[in-house]
């Protein structure tokens, strides 16, 4: 018997990889692609096509992610043989820092920066947020209607943090924020990206030349002390404070802004958290919201070591695994009742929306405490806020490594 | 209930602070966790068994 298209049975059909990353559903904008949600409901673990043609596995259920984020057998090196980069992997050297290493160096130099990072200290930070929230919203109110939530509010508020920490000046927000939007955009070309790469690293190295000369108290002076003692290169240092400033801002005001835009299109949930004085109504709703919107969602991305047994399949080394922790955070396994469903009152607070294992995001006790005073305070401040776009009109960030909205238009 | 913590693993995301601020704090230089009762009060407990949940390398040891 000759194969052909014509006469393939369908199950070979559906058993050919599907691309990754998939679209989303139209209409659903907060959703993961829907055929992710099918192959959840079939297995923990599938095949998918990347644009180089690799078909690494995908993990879409929230045990097995959880289980194999913790696993020390997969590596985060980009460089490794089969690891399922989505796009081509640039020359040694000219990487974002220790996102992309494994330990012991991974650690080392993540050590070097997780001190700013401690609880405590970021809680110490919230009477300043809490001014420069309340300020941007003065600044807001004062202007015109319709206005850009991303560009009035939600992008300067973690900027305007993530500068007084790292001691970056905020009068060049616009040089970095439009080199971080290139760098974390999935459809720009290498040479795009690598360029962009190259003038931030530039800019933090001059920075650091700055503070070797005249520390201040601030996170990049706390690193060219180390440059200075020889604990790490000046480059390293760069390529560290390229990291945590594109980490520091982005993720938080794409959160801000599609944060905004759900409780927008959820009334009942918006006005239960505009009117409590529960703290911890507050808390809950900043995780639920992490849960559901699940802004990563290019998934984490990893290369199999030494072979794993799980979930009845073999990852050998070698292969690539991504780990889809949009889908894992709509697990109903692990979120009971209606994943799919918006809910503030929901304890949602084992999310993997900031990855688990070794290389959980650093930065996530400044996120919550700034995501718990964005949501806290701009509905109580604007309580008419409303969207000034139709949902079909706004631009989805369906190009970006991080997912959210580039525009909002609202008034109130 | 007993705890014991890992230091070597800790990777200073400060979950079990924020899970159970009464049983964990987090050193000054480099944010790594450290216990502060080996035998949390019994009003601590649910917390701790939720930070050792979400510890993000399973640093985080409870008997009961």
């Amino acid at each position: 018997m000759t194969a052909h298209a014509g006469n393939i049975p369908p199950t070979a059909l559906s058993e050919e990889p599907p691309e990754f990353p998939m679209p989303r559903a139209s209409g659903c904008p907060f959703d993961p692609p829907p055929p992710l949600r099918e192959r959840q409901r079939e297995g923990a673990l599938t095949r998918v096509r990347l644009w180089d043609g690799s078909t690494p596995w995908l993990v879409t259920r929230y045990a097995e992610q959880r289980a194999l984020m913790a696993d020390a057998r997969l590596s985060a090196d980009i460089t490794r043989p089969g690891y399922p980069s989505g796009a081509p992997v640039p020359p040694r050297g000219n990487s974002i820092g220790f996102i992309l290493m494994d330990d012991p160096e991974h650690a080392r130099l993540r050590r070097m920066v997780t001190a700013p990072f401690a609880v405590k200290r970021v809680n110490a930070m919230a009477p300043r947020i809490q001014r420069i929230v309340d300020e941007l919203i003065d600044a807001m109110l004062a202007g015109p209607r319709p206005v850009d939530l991303v560009e009035a509010f939600a992008l300067p508020v973690p900027s305007m943090v993530i500068c007084e920490l790292l001691g970056v000046p905020y009068a060049d927000h616009a040089f970095f924020q439009e080199n971080s939007k290139t760098i974390i955009n999935r459809e720009v070309t290498q040479e795009q990206r690598s360029a962009a790469l190259g003038r931030l690293t530039d800019y933090l190295d001059g920075l650091l030349g700055e503070k070797l000369r005249a520390p201040q108290d601030d996170l990049l002076s706390g690193l060219a002390e180390r440059v200075g003692g020889g604990e790490l290169t000046r480059r390293e240092a760069a390529q560290m404070g390229v990291l945590l400033l594109i980490a520091g801002h982005e993720t938080t005001a794409n959160m801000i802004a599609l944060g905004t835009l759900a409780l927008l299109r959820h009334p009942e949930q918006l006005a239960a958290l505009r009117d409590t004085d529960d703290e911890k109504l507050v808390s809950g709703a900043v995780e639920e919201l992490l849960r559901y919107l699940h802004i990563t969602h290019s998934g984490r991305r990893r290369a199999v070591l030494e072979d794993i047994e799980i979930a009845g399949e073999t990852l050998r080394a070698g292969e690539g695994v991504i780990l889809a922790n949009d889908i894992g955070n709509r697990d109903p396994s692990a979120f009971p009742g209606d994943p799919d469903t918006l809910d503030i009152r929901r304890d949602a607070r084992h999310h993997v929306a900031f990855g688990y294992g070794a290389h959980q995001c650093l930065g996530q006790p400044l996120a919550r405490l700034e995501l718990r005073i964005v949501y806290g305070t701009l509905y109580r401040r604007v309580p008419t806020l409303r969207l000034a776009a139709e949902l079909e009109e706004l631009p989805f960030k369906h190009d970006g490594s991080v997912y959210g909205v580039y525009e909002l238009p609202v008034s109130w | 209930m007993r705890v014991s913590l890992d230091q070597d693993k800790c990777v200073a995301s400060g979950q079990c602070v924020m899970a159970a601020p009464e049983v964990f704090d987090q050193r000054d230089e480099d944010g790594v966790a450290v216990l502060l009762a080996v035998e949390p009060a019994e009003g601590d407990a649910d917390d701790v068994r939720h930070a050792s949940a979400v510890c993000p390398v399973l640093a985080i040891h409870v008997e009961e």
